[in-house]
């Protein structure tokens, strides 16, 4: 058994274990799907509506490919557990929903200290609280920016059909491995729950491992090997646990040779500053939109996820109708596309989600001005003719 | 002048070029944080010495060490082996990953009881119940040193500390009897005045497949000793000389501890038996797994 793919800086797409064809499958089952062709052989979480069907698939998979189903005591041991195994050097996963997700808070910060590779996908659901435990959410976009304490840059994936579970889950790892960092995929319950054609094709699967280190154990002596000393793209390679580097990873402030540095705050700005640069500086690579009919648009929708799928019907609707409408579907709410979103300042925008207005903020921050809202505080999903309402109130 | 501040003895002063541990410690971090008195230093030493007792048969690449928060929490620092310094309380689901990623890893978990018993207490149990092969070892001070010395869920009934002005009014956890409960293999309770027995306790743990524990009775003159009246770290070595008993084959229900005059502190390898791991039976579920359909379902 071997669940150490990151061993090689090289990474092998494992044909056998993909479940390549075309199928009628949910969004969690697709996600499940996408972790294992993304070579992910180690899955901890926590029975969540509505991300169960995530780790019951895992469950049944898992062992079938040689990787391990580990169920935790808690969120709080899962996203704990799936740091260890990353450090071990497998890619590891795990999957919650809106309450779990706050119990994983703290860990999601020592992953991003540590510049750990792993996933965590969120199928949200109505909040705060318990809330809608069976009904859509997607409330929980601001969380994922700021939801653990202290200053961190974040990638996050928001799929808007089980085709792009499975495809942005596999993005996902492969984000996590480059950056060394968690990523992660802001899924909710419609998407998780719908059915749909999923292609899963292994010849189109491209993979990415962490880097190495650039020194054997044994040379260490001569060239000093230190754990998180940057390369120029200010990624350190990534030594693991039981290699004989004998390195030290700390949650503490601490400098590149991994030694806390609690009470220095010039390490802490050099730390810092380049963790935050490392997916800041170069955000245009990782950024992704959809653009549709923007080139005459006067009324643009922004949206994401499967409230995306309602404002593109709206969009058809209005188009039917002469209105110039086009709409930007965020694929990375994180990081936010700002300069394409600013490009949009001239024409009226209406931002559609299932909360009370989340991603508009930042939307504005952008386009600094007012934008249009078409919210559902959860449980429902928003239709398509709210938005063409709005649209038609605009217009 | 750092070291005299910190209470090195200054009437026979020798200085040494190489600590005999050099090699297992992270020089360059050297001065630790701990106070004068401390137990910590002891547990570390006996950690070190059982795996260099240790090393034909597990090579020290293959040796991790997992801490959490707190002072105990500060040991994956010194060590020069693969460490993790974690969050608080989470050490053991961190280990449980590294662990199951690779079962080739000999992981010692190392922290306190505030740590390992309050905020990290269901891990504890539910690591013990799957029976992982990780090493859970617990320097047990009573108290929280290293935010000023609180109340946590070690500390004796009616024990004074800077959260529990008036004495404790909760009882603290029996901590081998909680583990054998939960399905620990191997189960010890040492002080640091017992140092050999320690170190080979922690060899054994070593050899022992599955989830062993060790609870060490340490000083924390500083937090815990002073408002207890237990004087320096020394004094509470002799408490220990006077006031322990080792018996094996205690009935584990009754070695709780207390601050009462003339009470005993039971200490021994108390359990060791076998049971499947938790990667034991998972090889079974693989070939389960791998013999029925592939792909899907």
């Amino acid at each position: 058994m071997n669940l150490i793919v990151a061993r090689h800086a090289k990474a092998e797409v494992e044909r056998e274990a993909i479940l390549a064809g075309t199928h009628f499958m949910s969004g969690d089952d697709a996600c499940a799907e996408g972790a294992i062709a993304a070579g992910c052989r180690f899955y901890a979480g926590y029975p969540i509506t509505p991300s169960s069907e995530i780790a019951e698939r895992m469950a049944r998979r898992l062992p079938q490919v040689g990787g391990v189903y580990l169920q935790m005591e808690d969120e709080i041991a899962s996203m704990a557990a799936i740091i260890g195994a990353a450090c071990a050097g497998a890619k590891a996963m795990t999957a919650t929903s809106g309450p779990g997700f706050s119990l994983m808070q703290e860990n999601i910060g020592l992953a991003f200290m540590t510049e750990t590779p792993c996933v965590v996908v969120n199928v949200q659901r109505g909040g705060p609280s318990t809330g809608m435990p069976t009904l859509i959410g997607q409330a929980d976009m601001m969380q994922v920016r700021f939801g653990s304490h202290g200053d961190y840059a974040v990638i996050a994936y928001a799929p808007a059909s089980p085709q792009e579970m499975f495809d942005l889950t596999i993005k996902a790892f492969n984000m996590a491995e480059k950056f060394r960092t968690p990523v992660f995929v802001m899924s909710d319950e419609l998407v998780g729950h719908m059915l749909e054609r999923v292609v899963i094709d292994p010849e189109r699967i491209e993979l990415v491992n962490r880097k190495r280190p650039h020194v054997k154990p044994g040379e260490a002596r001569l060239t000093p090997f230190w754990p998180f000393e940057p390369d120029e793209d200010l990624v350190p390679p990534m030594a693991l646990a039981g290699e004989g580097y004998k390195i030290h990873v700390t949650g503490l402030t601490h400098d590149e040779r991994g030694y806390p540095a609690a009470t220095e705050p010039e390490v802490q700005e050099r730390m810092l500053q380049r963790m935050l640069r490392k997916i800041l500086d170069r955000r245009e690579e990782i950024i992704e939109f959809e653009e549709l009919e923007l080139e005459d648009a006067e009324i643009v929708l922004i949206a994401y996820g499967s409230t995306a799928r309602a404002a593109l019907r709206a969009l058809r609707l209005a188009r039917e109708k002469g209105l110039k409408v086009g709409m930007l579907r965020l694929i990375t709410p994180w990081p936010f596309p700002d300069k394409k979103v600013a490009e949009l300042r001239e024409a009226e925008i209406i931002v559609a989600e299932v909360n009370a207005g989340q991603m508009a903020r930042e939307v504005e921050r952008h386009v600094r001005k007012p934008v249009y809202r078409v919210n559902r505080l959860g449980g429902e999903p928003i239709h398509p003719e709210e938005i063409l309402r709005k649209i038609e109130e605009v217009a | 002048m750092a070291l005299e501040l910190r209470g090195a003895p200054r009437e026979r002063e020798v200085i040494v070029e190489h600590h005999p541990e050099d090699e297992l410690l992270r020089e360059d971090r050297i001065p630790h944080i701990w106070c004068p008195g401390c137990g910590i230093g002891v547990a570390v030493t006996a950690y070190i010495e059982a795996m260099k007792l240790a090393m034909d048969k597990i090579p020290l690449e293959k040796q991790v060490v997992v801490s959490g928060i707190g002072c105990t929490g500060r040991v994956a620092g010194y060590v020069s082996i693969d460490s993790y310094h974690t969050t608080h309380g989470r050490a053991i689901p961190f280990a449980t990953g590294l662990k199951v990623a690779n079962p080739e890893l000999e992981i010692t978990v190392f922290s306190g009881d505030g740590d390992l018993f309050a905020i990290g207490g269901n891990h504890f149990i539910h690591a013990a119940r799957r029976n992982v092969d990780i090493n859970v070892i617990c320097c047990n001070n009573f108290n929280y040193g290293m935010t000023g010395g609180q109340v946590g869920p070690t500390t004796p009934e009616m024990a004074i500390t800077t959260t529990s002005p008036y004495g404790n009014m909760e009882d603290g956890f029996n901590l081998p009897y909680l583990a054998a409960a939960a399905g620990a293999v191997f189960v010890a309770r040492w002080t640091t005045l017992h140092f050999r027995k320690l170190r080979d306790a922690i060899l054994h743990a070593f050899s022992k497949r599955g989830f062993t524990f060790i609870e060490i009775i340490a000083p924390c003159p500083t937090s815990f000793g002073r408002p207890n009246e237990l004087g320096q770290g020394l004094d509470e070595m002799e408490w220990y000389r006077e006031s322990c008993v080792i018996d094996h084959r205690a009935n584990l229900k009754e070695i709780g501890l207390s601050m009462k005059k003339d009470s005993k502190i039971v200490v021994g390898n108390f359990l060791d038996i076998e049971r499947p791991t938790f990667m034991d039976r998972y090889q079974e579920i693989i070939k389960r797994a791998k013999g029925q359909s592939s792909g899907g379902r």
